[in-house]
Formats: C-alpha cells, sequence, structure tokens
C-alpha cells in the first residue's frame, strides 16, 4: 500500500515530504519513544508519533521508515519538516489519538 | 585495506544527532554490505551517539571498516558512568526531563547498543568520560 492511499482513506495532512508520498507501506510502528523505535521499527513501517522535532526524521531516515504520523494535531516544527523535505519522508498528521489511527491503520495494512 | 573516519560530536547538540550514523550508513550500503549488517551498525551507533550528546560535554567518534567488522569507537568528555552495571539496566537512565521529553532518556540505549554489536566495551571514569567500543562483523 501507498502512502497517498492512507493519506486519501484516512483524510490525513501532508505537512512536507510530498516526495516520498509514493512510498510502499508494510507495517507500523506506535511509539514515543526514540528508541523504542531505533531498536524495533522496521523499514518499510508508518511511524505513529506525537514527537514533532528533527530527530524525528533523522530517525525515520535511518530505520527507513516511510512515512511519520502526528497525532492529535501535533504539527512538525519547521526544521523537521525542511528535513522531511530533503529526504522525502512524508510527515502527516490526524486530530485521531494514537490508538484509533493504529488502529484504523492496522486494518488498512493487514487487510 | 581499512577505510577510517572520524567525527566529533557537541554535547547537547540534539540537532546534528544522527549525522555520523547517517554517512556511515551511506559508506556501508556503498559498500555493498548485507542490509542486516548495515541496520545493526545503524542502531548501535546511533544510540552512542545520543548517549554523548546527552550526557557528555564533547566526543570523537571512530569508525573503522575493514573486510571483517566495523569498528566504532566512542570516546567522551563529560560525567562519566558511576555504575555501570546499573547504565546496562534496561530502563535505567539519568537522562534531564527535557531530554526525556523528546522521547529519549528511555533507559534502552545502552541494551540496544550491546543487542545490536558483536563486541562490546565499556570503560568510564567518573568525572572525565567515557569510551565505547562497538564490534560489528560482517558476516554474520
Amino acid at each position: 500500500m501507498k502512502v497517498s492511499e492512507i493519506v486519501k482513506t484516512l483524510n490525513l495532512e501532508v505537512y512536507s515530504g510530498c516526495k516520498g508520498l509514493d512510498k510502499e507501506i508494510e507495517g507500523g510502528y506506535t511509539s514515543d519513544l526514540l528508541s523504542d523505535v531505533m531498536g524495533h521499527a522496521d523499514s518499510g513501517n508508518v511511524w505513529i508519533t506525537l514527537q514533532t522535532h528533527k530527530n524525528v526524521i533523522a530517525i525515520a531516515s535511518l530505520k527507513e521508515i516511510a512515512a511519520v504520523v502526528l497525532v492529535k494535531g501535533y504539527k512538525p516544527e519547521a526544521d523537521t519538516m525542511a528535513q522531511s523535505n530533503e529526504e522525502g519522508i512524508p510527515i502527516l498528521g490526524t486530530d485521531m489519538e494514537a490508538f484509533e489511527i493504529t488502529g484504523l491503520l492496522f486494518n488498512m495494512i493487514k487487510g | 585495506m581499512t577505510m577510517h573516519f572520524e567525527y566529533k560530536i557537541e554535547g547537547g547538540d540534539f540537532t546534528r544527532a544522527g549525522y555520523a550514523s547517517s554517512q556511515v550508513k551511506r559508506s556501508l550500503k556503498q559498500l555493498n554490505v548485507d542490509p542486516k549488517v548495515i541496520k545493526r551498525v545503524v542502531v548501535a551507533l546511533y544510540e552512542a551517539e545520543v548517549n554523548v550528546v546527552a550526557h557528555a560535554y564533547s566526543g570523537i567518534i571512530e569508525v573503522y571498516i575493514d573486510t571483517e567488522k566495523i569498528k566504532m569507537i566512542l570516546t567522551d568528555k563529560g560525567p562519566g558512568i558511576s555504575n555501570i552495571e546499573l547504565a546496562m539496566e534496561m530502563g535505567f537512565s539519568t537522562a534531564t526531563p527535557e531530554v526525556r521529553e523528546m522521547g529519549f532518556g528511555a533507559g534502552m540505549g545502552l541494551p540496544n547498543i550491546k543487542k545490536n554489536s558483536d563486541e562490546f566495551k565499556i570503560e568510564s571514569e567518573v568525572g572525565i568520560g567515557t569510551k565505547l567500543e562497538i564490534v560489528v562483523f560482517i558476516k554474520q
């Protein structure tokens, strides 16, 4: 499933990193602890978090994360967006809480 | 033949955290190293880099790549670790509230490094600094 498909189906905001909207999603990981993501997320995952700072993209890039989804209306910081554009890793957003968006994404991806 | 890279780390500068890891990742990709090996190196080096940023005043990363292994040595000037055994425990951290708020400092760094390395050595002197030696073999 492409990142653009989850954007469309779940009506997600696209903050930055549009270059990466064609990336393929294989699974997801939900966590706000960066070491947890570093240790356990897989490449091609969509990462659901409330962290908005630049290190999110550093980790997403190192782990080859397909896209980051910010929950509860959190918005990325300016330098986070700049980095996301540079790396081509989309930052998406939703007003939903992590539990809800994770559930919806889980059902979409496993299906 | 050994390739050698060196990077400086500034304590407290989170905006640069991950720079060395991403450079090393790029080089290993160019050398066609097994992606599984690259993943281990990246996790170990990133965590080690963040530890220096989060806890030390400054540090140096030396990376040596040969046909058998990737060796990473991180030497920092900083407060040091008084109880290494405790610091190696999952969940133990001395990170500041600011660092924790960013999602770092969950006490997973050192265990993550150990898990993703084939050889792991840590030496520390309180008030002087810490030295980490991490080796990942290219043929797993």
